[in-house]
């Protein structure tokens, strides 16, 4: 390596280090500002912001404000809600998507090219431009759900599921990674007698794991962190997401030390996740910037 | 490749391929297609939510409504001998606005209404009027944000991907730290920044009165008109940029060390070698990261609904928070869709123009 020849190498590499850390800095204070916080009452958060007391769990420390938080709003609720709405729009989604893609990718029949294009093209259209002609169609559509037909599916769970299982991201994902896989694989199952959804359930599915972790990590993003959407079809309390349940605690006299802790619980299981599966977290936005 | 004869035609089956994709199909047909015809449809009619009377075609009205723009130019006010009227203070007078735009026959093009900006051009006043006068600030409020956020967080995501492809021990650790606010949701960081910029408590003036050695004055970011807009930006970028980070890393990834080592053969110094090897490498790259940014930046909601609601005095109002406050708030499906599609016209208009600007030739 021509680094190891320059002169002052080891104060280069401290510098380096230096900015990194510098950097670091900037991204995870906040979020540790946010996690230590929700530990302190109220006076003695306000007091910290003046010192660097404000990162670090010093001083009254409990676990008050989270009990104080679950008084004010029913959290446990609005946390069941989002992990329901995600969990229930990425399963299906992914089952979906991939079906199409499969198809997409292996069969041949009249329109495919089209279809495909006119999917593609819908990636050029944001979900915000499109979200108050939404209101007007959910609002006029029927659903037969346990309580008989229906019109109108605001205040649902499905108004916030159903919309998101199909979109041009993922089935592009999941084209770009099935057109790479060996076609002989394919083959030797047809000739071997097997229907189409045999070959994509036992054939492709079994070797496509990181398509779908990929997906499935986007999705999640996307769909527990959904605001815009939920705030516009959840009038009633009870189909409220978390991102939603955030309004009880923006009021007048915000009490900061519950409002901290009310975005702890429902950043820290994400965090969590991530800092877990970081390389698949990373790997998934990074596929998302492959263009074929 | 596979041979061309038994196997081709193995594929060939539209039924099941019809199977297949009919389910994704429907559900792009019906919640993203549909919702995006019946924006153009809409914005032509006076659709509510909820209402009792039938919709009616308006044609152009709300787009009317919405871009009407006048120049209007008045001279001081002169007294009967010619010379221009001044105040106690000593300013010109001006005839009053208002007696040019309610029911003056003489104007009708000017007709309701009101003050957006004006400048001074000699004596006269050059007042630029609009019909609706939050909608233009949505709108210049929208081209803004874009045009900061687009190159400067494209920019910074490069400085950080550059930092991040070194060789260093532990390099990784950093990797994930820089993309931890990705995962965060944007809701969740408004709420968190709002405090972070509060005029009393916040955590900035603190920092910044530390830096100087208390000669920084306390500001409170989000309740001042002149640094609201800022603030949105600067923790709109703070959020983002480990996004983009990720996918120039990719980029910059798929450059052969081959040309590298060939450039260091040839004495290049770190300058020369991103400059001739690094850069004519990231060009596709650069293109995808630059539409996303625009596309994404575009589509800013949650961040004023959060933290400012818009204000104070409509100097963070933005196309997306209109487009809500009008179609769901005010139930007022029409005019929230009008909106959305300006706002869709101008991010296709952008994109397209980016695609040929930065076209392969």
């Amino acid at each position: 390596m021509a680094a190891v020849t320059e002169p002052n190498h080891g104060l280069r590499t401290a510098g380096r280090y230096a900015l990194l850390i510098a950097v670091a800095l900037v991204f995870i204070l906040p979020i540790l500002f946010m996690v230590v916080s929700s530990l302190k009452p109220d006076a003695q958060l306000l007091r910290d912001t003046a010192s660097a007391a404000a990162f670090l769990p010093v001083g009254d420390v409990s676990f008050d404000n989270y009990a104080a938080a679950f008084r004010r709003a029913p959290v446990g609720l609005f946390i069941a809600n989002s992990v329901f709405i995600t969990l229930a729009t990425v399963l299906v989604s992914l089952f979906l998507c991939s079906l199409a893609a499969f198809a997409f990718a292996y069969l041949e029949f009249r329109g495919k090219s089209l279809v495909l294009a006119v999917i593609i093209a819908t990636l050029i259209i944001p979900f915000e431009t499109i979200a108050i002609p939404m209101l007007m169609v959910v609002n006029s559509l029927p659903f037969i759900g346990a309580s008989g037909l229906q019109w109108g599916w605001l205040n649902t769970y499905h108004v916030q599921i159903v919309p998101f299982l199909a979109d041009a991201l993922t089935i592009f994902l999941f084209v770009q990674y099935f057109k790479d896989l060996p076609k002989e694989l394919i083959e030797a199952a047809r000739l071997d007698g097997a229907s189409w959804f045999d070959v994509y359930r036992l054939v492709i599915v079994p070797i496509a794991g990181p398509v779908f972790a990929t997906a499935a990590i986007l999705k999640f993003l996307l769909m527990y962190n959904q605001y815009l959407w939920p705030l516009m079809v959840t009038q009633s309390e009870q189909f409220r997401p978390v991102m939603v349940g955030l309004q009880y605690f923006f009021q007048l006299n915000t009490a900061w030390g519950e409002v901290m802790a009310y975005l702890s619980m429902i950043t820290i299981p994400v965090l969590a996740f991530y800092l877990l599966l970081q390389r698949a977290f990373i790997a998934s936005i990074a596929s998302t910037g492959i263009k074929g | 490749m596979s041979a061309p004869g038994p196997q081709k035609s193995l594929q060939r089956h539209p039924l099941a391929g019809w199977l297949m994709i009919a389910p994704a199909v429907v559900l792009i047909a019906a919640f993203l297609i549909a919702p995006f015809v019946l924006a153009f449809g809409y914005s032509f009619t006076n659709q509510r939510l909820i209402s009792p009377n039938p919709t009616q075609f308006v044609g152009l009205q709300n787009f009317e409504q919405l871009l009407g723009v006048g120049v209007l130019t008045i001279s001081p006010q002169t007294g009967e001998d010619g010379t221009v009227m001044r105040d106690e203070n000593g300013n010109l007078q001006y005839p009053s606005v208002r007696s040019f735009t309610r029911g003056n026959d003489e104007f009708p093009h000017l007709q309701g209404m009101r003050e957006w900006f004006s400048w001074t051009w000699g004596e006269d006043r050059v007042l630029v009027l609009a019909r609706d006068i939050v909608f233009m600030k949505a709108l210049t409020n929208t081209l803004l944000f874009v045009a900061v956020v687009a190159p400067v967080q494209s920019a910074l995501a490069l400085l950080l991907a550059l930092m991040i492809n070194q060789k260093l021990r532990g390099i990784n650790i950093f990797r994930t730290i820089y993309f931890m606010p990705v995962v965060v949701s944007i809701v969740v960081v408004s709420l968190l920044w709002r405090f972070i910029y509060d005029g009393s408590n916040g955590l900035l003036n603190t920092l910044f009165e530390f830096l100087s050695f208390g000669l920084f004055q306390p500001v409170d970011w989000l309740g001042n008109p002149g640094t609201a807009l800022w603030a949105i930006i600067a923790m709109s970028i703070w959020q983002a940029v480990g996004f983009h980070m990720v996918i120039w890393l990719s980029g910059l990834q798929t450059i052969p060390v081959s040309l590298y080592e060939a450039a260091e053969i040839e004495g290049a110094n770190s300058w020369q070698k991103f400059r001739f090897v690094t850069w004519p490498g990231l060009r596709n790259t650069a293109i995808l990261i630059i539409i996303v940014i625009t596309m994404q930046a575009f589509a800013l909601f949650a961040q004023v609904d959060v933290m400012t609601n818009g204000g104070p005095v409509d100097s963070t109002q933005v196309l997306v928070f209109q487009a809500v406050q009008r179609g769901y708030e005010q139930q007022n499906i029409a005019g929230g869709s009008a909106i959305s599609v300006i706002l869709f016209v101008i991010v296709l208009a952008i994109s397209m123009t980016q695609r040929y600007l930065t076209r392969e030739r």
